[in-house]
């Protein structure tokens, strides 16, 4: 294998990122891997973000000590594994501050919780001339559920506009709330602009005119301290890939009293109390809503991923990746003919950008050249692009493990695609 | 991988044909107009074509993209100009091959050639493709709009 630059991990000084939490990135073995001969600098982590040992490890290992079929069984190895799974429950309520562990159930991911409530809460609540309303900045997950509600119940969505710099306007917000409005589904984190909202405030309005409100917080768990009962949300969802844990688990969190009125959504085993030809009786919640056998090994890698978070510490993280954020904005700044996309005041380790003459595709390929790994697209916020007024922007998304060498790297191969295009 | 790679994808002649663009305008006395769209990445563009007695006396496009799918149509309209349409509906399976398929069939590409390094990097074919199928679709006169994602 060709020698692979490493990276430089000397302490930075003054304003500079933290470089202790970015010597975490030797936890993971991926990011030693060079990719197209280069070293590989992973800068795609809103899309999905990379695994721990401890979490690889902790999945492999239930295979090989503690594999069984939970809830029920009469043997060692189920209880075992039953234990396993209601602990990671109890280690998820302890990450959102949930009041209780009946109000985390398991799902496959932000997707599937959303429309978990979509086709639950949503389509026995909602009626004809009723309102959901959301924003510009949503993700295809939090619009698309609704729109299918909608088009079901004859519901109407009404969608929050944002500013030029990518943020929500709070008045205006507020002003499209109303007494129809039944439903209020926004980001915490918008995974194109990295826009903070003020989910508190939001939710504290949206009570206020009556309605419930969902969360959709896939950006943010891994980034910042999240608590639901101080955020007041009626239904948080996250998925476990973009926390260092892995792929096809995530987790709702639903207010109890919400959950237990929920009609069952997929039906199955394990979420019913008696079955017969006659008529079925449900199980209680949260596993009214886990039918079928999950997917337990995710299970436990979500609840490995949850440990090694907090040994890192998200406190830590979180300030750690404000600077690098920092630093990356001053450096994207000093690029001519790159424009910003997603400048709010409070914002996350998100960079969204344009560069003017090239393509974000192009861009997108020439940096992989650099082993230099973004996402350009539209980031599956095609409506947030329109009102941009672009097809899509070249995204660069921080994790605990990035550093500034890999910023410069970023910036280094950014500088030799306008190079190239220039006809130098 | 080396840089190497990624000049056999971005050859001179692609920034050439990104750059300035050739045949890149409106043609009202167009007789066979098709659309090319792929809302996934956000490539688009027309295709027009005035056909008299069996050839393509003119072919021009408009749209935007990346340098890819601009490059590829600009190439294209300069390689079917003046040529039989039959000739052309075999160009358009040839191509097709060469950004496709593992051996490029046999015959004289010119500048075409440049396109085929798109095949190392296979999430941009349909880039390269777009303009290609609008142009068939538009040879055949159909009416739906292409798409190659």
């Amino acid at each position: 294998m060709s020698a692979v630059a490493t990276r430089g991990r000397e302490a930075a000084t003054g304003e500079a990122a933290r470089p202790g939490v970015a010597a975490h990135a030797a936890d993971f073995p991926i990011l030693a891997r060079p990719v197209r001969g280069r070293r590989l600098v992973y800068l795609d982590n809103a899309a999905t973000t990379q695994k721990p040992s401890s979490v690889i490890e902790a999945e492999a290992r239930y295979y090989r000590e503690s594999n069984a079929n939970i809830h029920r069984g009469v043997h060692w190895l189920s209880q075992h594994s039953t234990d396993l799974y209601e602990e990671s429950r109890e280690r998820v309520r302890a990450l959102l501050n949930a009041a209780r562990s009946e109000e985390i159930v398991f799902t496959r991911g932000t997707t599937e919780a959303i429309n978990l409530v979509a086709n639950t809460w949503a389509r026995t609540n909602l009626g004809a001339g009723d309102e959901i309303l959301i924003t510009t900045m949503e993700h295809h997950s939090n619009i698309v559920p609704w729109q299918l509600v909608c088009a079901q119940t004859g519901a109407v969505l009404r969608v929050a506009p944002i500013d030029d710099e990518g943020a929500l306007d709070v008045d205006v917000f507020a002003a499209l709330l109303g007494p129809r409005t039944k439903l209020v589904a926004i980001a915490h984190v918008s995974n194109a602009l990295g826009t903070v909202n003020p989910v508190a405030r939001l939710v504290e309005l949206a009570h206020a005119a009556g309605a419930v409100v969902l969360v959709d917080g896939a950006q943010a768990v891994a980034h910042t301290v999240v608590d639901v009962q101080a955020i007041g949300c009626d239904f948080y969802a996250f998925s476990g890939h973009k926390l260092y844990g892995p792929t096809g688990i995530g987790a709702l969190y639903g207010r109890h009293e919400l959950l237990r009125a929920m009609p069952p959504w997929q039906g199955g085993g394990d979420m019913i109390h008696t079955v017969s030809f006659e008529g079925s009786t449900w199980a209680e919640v949260p596993q009214r809503f886990e039918a079928g056998t999950p997917n337990i090994a995710g299970v436990v890698g979500l609840s490995a991923a949850i440990d090694y978070l907090q040994s890192v510490g998200l406190e830590r993280i979180a300030a750690h990746e404000h600077a690098l954020l920092e630093y990356a904005t001053e450096a994207a700044r000093s690029i001519p003919g790159l424009r910003l996309i997603g400048t709010a005041p409070e914002k996350a380790g998100i960079l969204s950008f344009t560069i003017d003459g090239i393509h974000p595709h192009d861009l997108g390929t020439i940096l992989d050249t650099e082993g230099v790994a973004i996402r350009a697209g539209h980031h599956c916020t095609m409506p947030l692009m329109k009102r941009f007024g672009i097809p899509g922007t070249a995204r660069a998304s921080l994790a605990l493990y990035n550093d500034e060498s890999d910023v410069d790297a970023l910036v280094a191969a950014i500088r030799r695609a306008q190079e190239l295009f220039s006809g130098n | 991988m080396t840089r190497g790679d990624l000049r056999e994808l971005y050859q001179e002649v692609i920034f050439d044909h990104n750059r300035r663009p050739r045949n890149f305008h409106e043609m009202p006395e167009a007789d066979h107009v098709a659309e090319g769209h792929n809302p996934l990445c956000g490539d688009q563009l027309t295709v027009y074509l005035r056909v008299r007695d069996g050839r393509v006396e003119d072919a021009s496009f408009l749209g935007h993209g990346c340098a890819i799918s601009t490059a590829s149509a600009s190439l294209m309209t300069e390689a079917v100009k003046g040529q039989p349409v039959d000739d052309v509906e075999a160009l358009f399976r040839d191509v097709h091959a060469l950004l496709t398929e593992k051996d490029a069939p046999e015959r004289d590409f010119g500048k075409l050639a440049a396109l085929s390094g798109v095949k190392e990097f296979p999430v941009r074919v349909k880039c390269a493709t777009l303009a290609w199928h609008t142009l068939h679709n538009a040879l055949a006169g159909r009416g739906e709009q292409a798409k190659t994602e």
